[in-house]
């Protein structure tokens, strides 16, 4: 079973994106900030990533950023997930080597189509 | 008889005039809308050529001497013909050298010789006093003609003490108004645009005046002129004096008398201050050369006619009066008084440029130059040396005027009024050959010209001013007749036996004789120095200033001092630029030599500001390490203040605007920053909304698609759907209050209130969501009430806030919060503190910011799951709410809970007025 790691300070949001993930049938971690995020993927290492970007303390950016200056993690799936509309910061995140971007609020099912089709790509 | 109450308060009407129309000239001038700056009113200006003299004394003359009177006006129209070439060459040269008087003429002419320049004031000083003292006795006689009439007026006055003299009043009266009129400012080229204005205006007014005399004596005391003449022919007597054989000394008195107002027209010191000094474009020149004729030609028209009527109406009466008498023979009333205000213009105008030319040659040929022998003096300040010029011009104007009050007293009943002004004709004279020769002679020499001067006046004083003082009996008169020590070839009207000529015009053949051979005589022999050499071929060449060749400097001077040179008068920015191309390597050796070059450049800076004699003069004094002389720092203080004044305008004025750049900066800076903290708001507010949006958005969908689901949790995420809506309508209100309060549209409701009992009611309204967390909440307060203006609800908003606040802060295991409430001097000062962490005194400030939200790093981020979050808003819409109440918000540190502590102070309200009662909260 894949399990996934959900990043972000919202708790109804990572109740959510818990609920979902459970229901498409993935082994769910969270974590509520940057530090506890790398903390959990040194643990155990997930099959993906739905991360937010403003995160209390390190940011999301600067997690993408140390998971791919990491070798072990440098191919670890990771979907990007902020509230920041911008353009700029979509970029910022594609370049950094996310593989994909969700504007919140997103559409649950697309999402859930996102995760799935990302992991059968790397399976 | 004409009320004399009248008669004194239109003169004094007619000078408060002058006085606004001059005021207006240099208001205008100060604008730069220049009222002078046309021909017409230059060569009205002129016309003060015109004198009382000219108003009364015209007809006295033809009245004695036929139409002899009128080679005193057609000498000027062949100076005016002459203009193109002679007055144009003055104009040019006082531009280029920035002449301030005929004093300051000559002695630039010769070398800028400070003893040439406080001669020629002193031959002026002397000169001019009789004419002066003419117009006074004008003024003082046609007052007391109009106030007497049809007595005669008694005249004499060598028996009243002074200040039962009006003369004396009119020069005291005339001295304060020329103080008020020519010294208000100084203007250091001597351009007085005001005073110019005003003098064309009475130009005009004496003009009127004379020409309503003429008319009415013409066609109303007589039916034309053909009836005038009939007249007159039928009396041979008459006839015969009014024909042209009248003029004393026949064919050389002709002669004598043209040359005599040629020359006078052109050195007379208010003649060469309007036709020279004054004169804003050369080019006005070419239409006063025919419109200033014209001018004096409309002003004698009537002379003869008016003489003619004079005698055959008037009897023995006094012809200098008969402009006045024949008006007032005739019963009227509001012509005499015109006439009498047509010769007070005449004459104030002489009086005041007369005046001013002198005072300013008193204050710069004669007065500074002695001053400046204190090193005092001359170390000080550009400012003190403008005020002291103007004091002394003002001292100046005092003494001249006396002296013509004084002479008038002495010697001016002997004269008629025409005698005293041919007096001071004669005496400018005397400047003529030193001016005009030095013009087109390279080689008229300093000595030549001072010696021809001291000739000249001798020699006019013993011919002219010493028979008058003479004839006034102050002298024994024998002298006259037989010669002093009865040497008969030293009579005064007979000099060398020269017999048979009018007094004028021996007077003149001997002293311009005298003046002109030693001029001439003296140069052949004499060698001149090289600033003489200099400005001598600036006067000769000044309608080719191309032929002359800037010398190269040979001397020597060190960069420092050239450079302070440079400093001193043209301040250090444009200093600077003339050093510009110097290396910083050889700017730091104040002791080099200056090369030639860099003299050279030095010397065109001076000269665009100073012109070139002065620049000239300046450079010479440190290249060749003289001390500068006298003369030269005099003729420079003008110019120098002037410049200085223009340098501090444009240093002002080039501040200004770099001041008003720096504020357009700091204004864009401003902009910029709020369009930044605009787009910076508007980001965090989509952020905010987005965050509960996406939890309602989730679970509606999970919801929606999940199909069954177990009660207890459909029922969970329907409450996060709610509170999350909750929390999005909240911030949206929230949103709202700060746009309100930082656009100033926040509609407040203050009134009177207790806050004590506010206080009460809002730890009601937070109680059982303390419970719920189990807070403890503490409250002490010890006041009975606690009376404030403010909004409740929005204070309650305030509160109800801190408390919130404080409650997620305190500490997680046993959490505290304290409100407390207590005076503060005028203040009352509401304290909600708790027992969380605190905030680091950096960032006490920051939590009031907007969407800040206070990081507690420290803290395991699951034990804040489940705990409130902030929009990060209510501390900042907090603030702006007490900040409208005018009170404070700030951040401490906890005093009994030691963790944060918000302390909200507002102003005591004042006692209630109306009995109205501090209303508690409902």
């Amino acid at each position: 079973m894949a399990k996934v790691l959900v990043v972000d300070d919202e708790p109804n949001i990572v109740l959510s994106l818990e609920f979902l993930m459970q229901q498409a049938g993935f082994e769910v971690v969270t974590a509520e900030d940057g530090e506890s995020a790398l903390a959990r993927v040194e643990e155990g290492p997930p099959d993906l990533v739905l991360l937010d970007i403003s995160l209390p303390g390190i940011s999301g950016f600067d997690v993408l950023e140390r998971l791919r200056g990491d070798p072990t993690h440098a191919r670890l799936p990771i979907i990007m997930l902020t509230a920041h509309g911008r353009e700029v910061e979509r970029e910022k995140g594609l370049a950094l080597g996310a593989d994909d971007y969700v504007t919140k609020p997103f559409s649950t099912q697309a999402l859930v189509e996102k995760v799935k089709s990302l992991l059968a790509e790397v399976s | 008889m004409r009320s004399d109450l009248v008669v004194l308060g239109v003169a004094f009407g007619y000078l408060a005039l002058l006085f606004l129309i001059a005021a207006w000239g240099d208001r205008r001038a100060e604008q730069g809308r220049s009222l002078i700056g046309s021909p017409n009113v230059y060569a009205l200006s002129i016309a003060v050529y015109c004198t009382a003299w000219t108003f009364y004394g015209s007809v006295g003359r033809a009245a004695q001497f036929g139409p002899s009177f009128l080679l005193i006006y057609l000498g000027p129209t062949l100076a005016m013909l002459m203009a193109p070439f002679l007055i144009r060459k003055m104009v040019r040269i006082a531009g280029a050298q920035r002449i301030t008087s005929i004093a300051d003429f000559i002695s630039a002419r010769y070398g800028k010789s400070s003893s040439l320049g406080a001669l020629v004031a002193l031959i002026a000083l002397i000169g001019i006093t009789p004419y002066i003292a003419l117009q006074l006795k004008a003024i003082t006689v046609s007052h007391a003609v109009l106030v007497n009439y049809p007595q005669a007026a008694d005249l004499r006055l060598a028996d009243e003490p002074f200040w039962l003299d009006k003369s004396f009043w009119v020069a005291l009266v005339l001295a304060v108004f020329i103080i008020l009129f020519g010294t208000r400012h100084l203007d250091a080229s001597e351009r007085h645009e005001g005073m110019v204005a005003a003098i064309a205006f009475e130009s005009l007014v004496k003009l009127v005046a004379f020409l309503s005399v003429g008319v009415f004596t013409v066609f109303v005391l007589f039916q034309g002129p053909g009836d005038l003449f009939a007249r007159v022919a039928a009396t041979p007597e008459l006839a015969e004096r009014l024909g042209l054989d009248a003029v004393p000394g026949g064919a050389t008195g002709w002669v004598g008398m043209l040359v005599l107002a040629f020359l006078a027209f052109l050195t007379l010191p208010r003649q060469f201050q309007v036709l020279v000094v004054e004169n804003v474009d050369e080019r006005h020149l070419a239409r006063a050369s025919w419109l200033f004729p014209l001018y004096l030609l409309a002003i004698n028209l009537f002379v003869i006619p008016i003489a003619m009527a004079g005698l055959l109406l008037m009897g023995d009466a006094d012809p200098d009066s008969f402009v006045l008498t024949l008006p007032l023979s005739a019963d009227l009333q509001g012509l005499p008084l015109l006439v009498f205000i047509g010769g007070l213009s005449a004459a104030t105008s002489m009086v005041i440029v007369e005046t001013i030319a002198l005072s300013t040659m008193v204050s710069n040929q004669l007065i500074m130059p002695l001053l400046l022998r204190t090193r005092r003096l001359h170390r000080s300040a550009s400012g003190e040396l403008a005020g002291w010029l103007l004091g002394i011009r003002r001292v100046a104007i005092v003494l001249i005027l006396l002296m013509g009050y004084l002479y008038h007293a002495l010697v001016g009943d002997a004269y008629s009024l025409v005698t005293i002004g041919l007096v001071s004709f004669a005496a400018a004279c005397q400047f003529a050959p030193a001016m005009l020769v030095g013009m087109y002679w390279r080689g008229a020499h300093r000595r030549g010209a001072a010696l021809g001067l001291i000739a000249g006046t001798l020699v006019w004083a013993w011919t002219l001013l010493i028979p008058g003082f003479a004839q006034s009996g102050w002298l024994d008169a024998g002298f006259l007749e037989q010669g002093p020590f009865g040497i008969a070839w030293l009579r005064p009207y007979a000099l060398f036996g020269l017999e048979g000529w009018d007094i004028y015009t021996h007077s003149l053949l001997w002293s311009l004789t005298a003046n002109l051979g030693l001029l001439v005589g003296v140069s052949l022999f004499s060698r001149q120095s090289p600033l003489e050499q200099t400005q001598a071929a600036l006067f000769a060449e000044a309608m080719h200033p191309h032929l002359l060749q800037t010398s190269l400097w040979h001397g020597q001077t060190t960069r420092g001092e050239l450079r302070a040179l440079l400093d001193r008068y043209l301040g250090t920015g444009a200093t600077a630029r003339v050093f510009a191309d110097a290396t910083s390597r050889e700017e730091e050796d104040a002791a080099a030599p200056a090369s030639p070059n860099q003299i050279a450049r030095a010397e065109q800076a001076l000269s665009g500001a100073l012109g070139n004699a002065s620049a000239r003069v300046l450079i010479n004094s440190v290249v060749r390490g003289e001390a500068l002389d006298l003369e030269s720092i005099l003729s420079i203080l003008d110019t120098t203040s002037e410049t200085l004044e223009i340098n501090r305008r444009l240093e002002q004025k080039s501040s200004e605007l770099a001041q008003a750049s720096e504020e357009l900066r700091a204004a864009n800076e401003r902009l910029r920053e709020l369009d930044r903290l605009k787009d910076e708001f508007v980001a965090m507010v989509s952020h905010e909304l987005r965050t509960p949006l996406t939890s309602i958005r989730a679970f509606a969908e999970i919801l929606r698609d999940s199909g069954e689901l177990p009660e207890e949790k459909r029922l969970h995420f329907l409450d996060v759907v709610v509170k999350e809506s909750q929390r999005l309508s909240r911030l949206i209100e929230e949103i709202l209050d700060l746009a309100r309060l930082e656009s100033g549209r926040l509609t407040l409701n203050p009134q009177r209130l207790d806050l004590v009992a506010l206080a009460r009611h809002s730890v009601d309204a937070v109680h059982h969501m303390q419970e719920d967390r189990g807070v403890a909440l503490e409250v002490a307060i010890e006041l009975e009430e606690a009376p404030v203006i403010g909004d409740p609800d929005r204070l309650e908003q305030v509160i109800i806030n801190l408390l919130d606040n404080a409650g997620k802060f305190a500490d997680e295991a046993r959490p505290r919060v304290r409100l407390s409430l207590a005076r503060h001097k005028t203040h009352y000062r509401l304290a909600v503190e708790d027992n969380g962490p605190g905030i680091d005194a950096q960032e006490r400030e920051r939590v009031f910011e907007k969407f800040h939200q206070i990081q507690r790093p420290e803290e395991a981020p699951d034990k804040r799951r489940g705990r409130p979050r902030g929009s990060g808003l209510g501390l900042p819409i907090s603030r702006g709410i007490v900040a409208h109440l005018g009170g404070r918000l700030w951040v401490e540190e906890a005093p009994h809970l030691g963790g944060a502590c918000l302390i909200m102070e507002l102003p005591e309200a004042p006692p209630a007025t109306g009995g109205e009662p501090a209303s508690a909260v409902t």
